[in-house]
């Protein structure tokens, strides 16, 4: 069953180019990670997802169009947007009440559940809670609907490590099951590196890298290179290379497309110490070698991904 | 509204049978509670206007044996109006506070829930833009001309019982007074007047102000007044003629001389001659109400497409 069906999903803000042809399928019980630069099109793709923002192409969500059918889509679609959007006015009891009142799929009980491991107050206006409390609020909401879809856009953005560890924690011990799918952007790729199932890489409008998890660590891998190594080591076309504390780091892409002959990881094991890399180290080399950027020029510290 | 945690299990079974049974009606009974928990001006407004009336009329209460006594010297329409003045001024002040929310309530809606992004939130819930719509268009149309006439009762009420106290402690008699006042007309025309000119014939100025608060990016009560002061310049520089501020002024004149026929100077009492079946014709009443249902269908459409600012 497809959660999610998009063909050629296109969407401009006047002369930028948002979106631009976008093919995207998501299986149900996935968690799909969408990882892209500022401006790559990520909330632009999720707004057309859950139907805030009209687009062009084909896109089907749980069936649906969800610009025409946003409400009956919302039944079985939860999301968590990029900035704490829960009204500041409102109390916490408020808070349930109204989703409880509007909801057809909410566990007011699972709800009060959640928030009863937390400090959060009932009586509490959501002006007084703090960043990371508001997060526990609005994920205590959502993951007491029975939905099928929940789409997070950057849910832990300026959140402490102790409530980003949580998040995903609750999220993949209570909530996570292979009914459900999520679909999640984040700047905090370590986070998420664990959690994901499905991996996908966003720059420009464009997909550049689609792939599940486990091909991920089949496909890619990254040797520290013994220095006598080191020419060996890049006559074998790795697809990028730093320095860490004086050690040469390359990255090797076992199934590229560009060399006659593939890697043979046994080749690699006698060059040095071998691992998986991490997403963020990948997403450095996979938009550095972008036509338009030139290898190595994308800043090392990832948007504060990269270790 | 807080549930204690040892109720847990109880609210648990009940909410369990709840959700299956949802109507049509729910989205909007709570969308309107939202309003009302959001824009608690609603009802907070209208009361302190009342508290303060009441506490003024306490003050002049001290004269009311003095008035009573010298009563009888006036001619019966004096009569009246000394009596009654109080609570004509009551009723107008309580209403025109409703007509000032109404007013501010419309124009910050749905520009407000854009300008704090919580209209993520609203539309991450299965609620229609239809609903929200017009669940905020019946505070100015249904909740505050309800809120306006019950807070009114209320005062009068306990105006009137004030003042009956007083002179039965004085050893008076309130017996003309209540013949006097006519109160259960004077309500009954304070209704008419609700539901005719605050709920039907200004409609189109609250559907305006919503379509503006749905639309503007910025400065929404300047959008809402500049572009017809606009229109109406304009025709008065190009034209010289005024029809358009005609238009504008008899809309918020409240159409009186088709709702009821107008005699002395206070615009609601008990004389009022009542004209519903000219209201009901005038085609005035109708082009207002289609020119409502354009404003409105047009703020629907627009919340579609809005995001926040």
């Amino acid at each position: 069953m497809k959660v999610i069906e998009a063909r050629g999903l296109r969407k401009a803000f006047g002369a930028t180019i948002a979106l631009d042809g976008v093919d995207l399928s998501v299986e149900e019980g996935r968690i799909l990670g969408l990882i892209g630069p500022n401006g790559a099109g990520k909330s632009t793709a999720l707004n057309a997802i859950l139907g805030l923002t009209p687009y062009q192409g084909q896109l089907r969500v749980l069936g649906r169009d969800p610009w025409t059918e946003r409400d009956q889509l919302m039944r079985d679609v939860c999301f968590i947007a990029d900035v704490a959007v829960l009204p500041r006015w409102m109390r916490v009891s408020q808070a349930l009440d109204y989703v409880a009142g509007v909801h057809p799929r909410f566990d007011r009980a699972k709800a009060e559940g959640f928030l009863a491991k937390t400090d959060i107050h009932r009586a509490s206006k959501i002006r007084e809670l703090s960043k990371g409390m508001v997060t526990q609020l609005h994920l205590a909401l959502v993951m007491a609907i029975d939905a099928r879809l929940l789409v997070l856009d950057e849910p832990t953005l300026g959140l402490d490590i102790l409530y980003r560890k949580q998040f995903y924690d609750s999220l993949l011990n209570d909530y996570f099951d292979r009914n459900r799918t999520i679909v999640v952007t984040t700047h905090q790729v370590e986070d998420v590196q664990h959690v994901l199932t499905d991996l996908m890489f966003i720059n420009r409008g464009r997909i550049v890298l689609n792939c599940s998890m486990e091909e991920f660590e089949s496909r890619y891998l990254e040797v520290a290179v013994r220095p006598e190594q080191v020419p060996a080591a890049r006559a074998l076309q790795p697809i990028h290379e730093r320095q860490v504390l004086g050690r040469s780091i390359l990255l090797f892409d076992l199934k590229s497309d560009r060399k006659s002959d593939h890697v043979d990881p046994q080749q690699l094991a006698a060059l040095g110490d071998v691992r998986t890399p991490s997403i963020a180290d990948l997403f450095v080399a996979v938009m550095g070698n972008k036509p338009g950027n030139q290898a190595g020029e994308a800043p090392r510290n990832y948007e504060g991904g990269a270790q | 509204m807080n549930t204690p945690s040892n109720t847990l299990p109880e609210s648990f079974g009940s909410q369990g049978t709840a959700s299956t049974a949802l109507s049509a009606t729910r989205p909007f009974y709570w969308s309107l509670r939202r309003e009302l928990w959001e824009y608690r001006s609603i009802y907070l407004a209208p009361l302190a206007i009342a508290g303060v009336i009441l506490l003024g009329f306490m003050f002049a209460l001290i004269s009311l044996p003095h008035t009573m006594r010298t009563l009888s010297s006036l001619d019966p329409e004096h009569q009246r109006s000394a009596l009654a003045h109080p609570y004509d001024v009551a009723g107008g002040l309580i209403m025109g506070a409703a007509f000032l929310v109404s007013f501010f309530y419309s124009i910050d809606t749905l520009y407000g829930e854009r300008r704090d992004r919580s209209i993520f939130f609203w539309k991450s819930l299965p609620v229609s833009d239809l609903t929200t719509v017009l669940a905020k268009a019946s505070i100015p149309l249904l909740v505050l001309p309800t809120v306006a006439f019950v807070i009114t009762v209320v005062t009068q009420s306990i105006m009137l019982l004030l003042s009956s106290v007083l002179l039965l402690a004085s050893g008076l008699s309130v017996a003309t007074l209540w013949s006097q006042l006519e109160l259960y007309q004077t309500l009954l025309m304070l209704l008419y007047h609700l539901v005719t000119v605050h709920m039907l014939w200004y409609a189109p100025i609250y559907a305006w102000l919503l379509l503006v608060s749905a639309w503007a990016r910025r400065t929404p009560f300047l959008w809402a007044i500049l572009p017809p002061l606009a229109v109406g310049i304009f025709e008065k520089v190009a034209f010289h003629s005024s029809h358009f501020a005609a238009l504008v002024g008899y809309r918020f004149s409240g159409g009186a001389a088709a709702v009821a026929s107008m005699q002395g100077d206070f615009p609601i009492h008990a004389g009022m001659h009542l004209t519903p079946g000219k209201f009901l014709s005038s085609p005035g009443l109708w082009f207002g109400l289609a020119v409502a249902a354009i404003f409105l269908a047009a703020a629907v459409r627009l919340r579609r497409y809005r995001e926040p600012i």
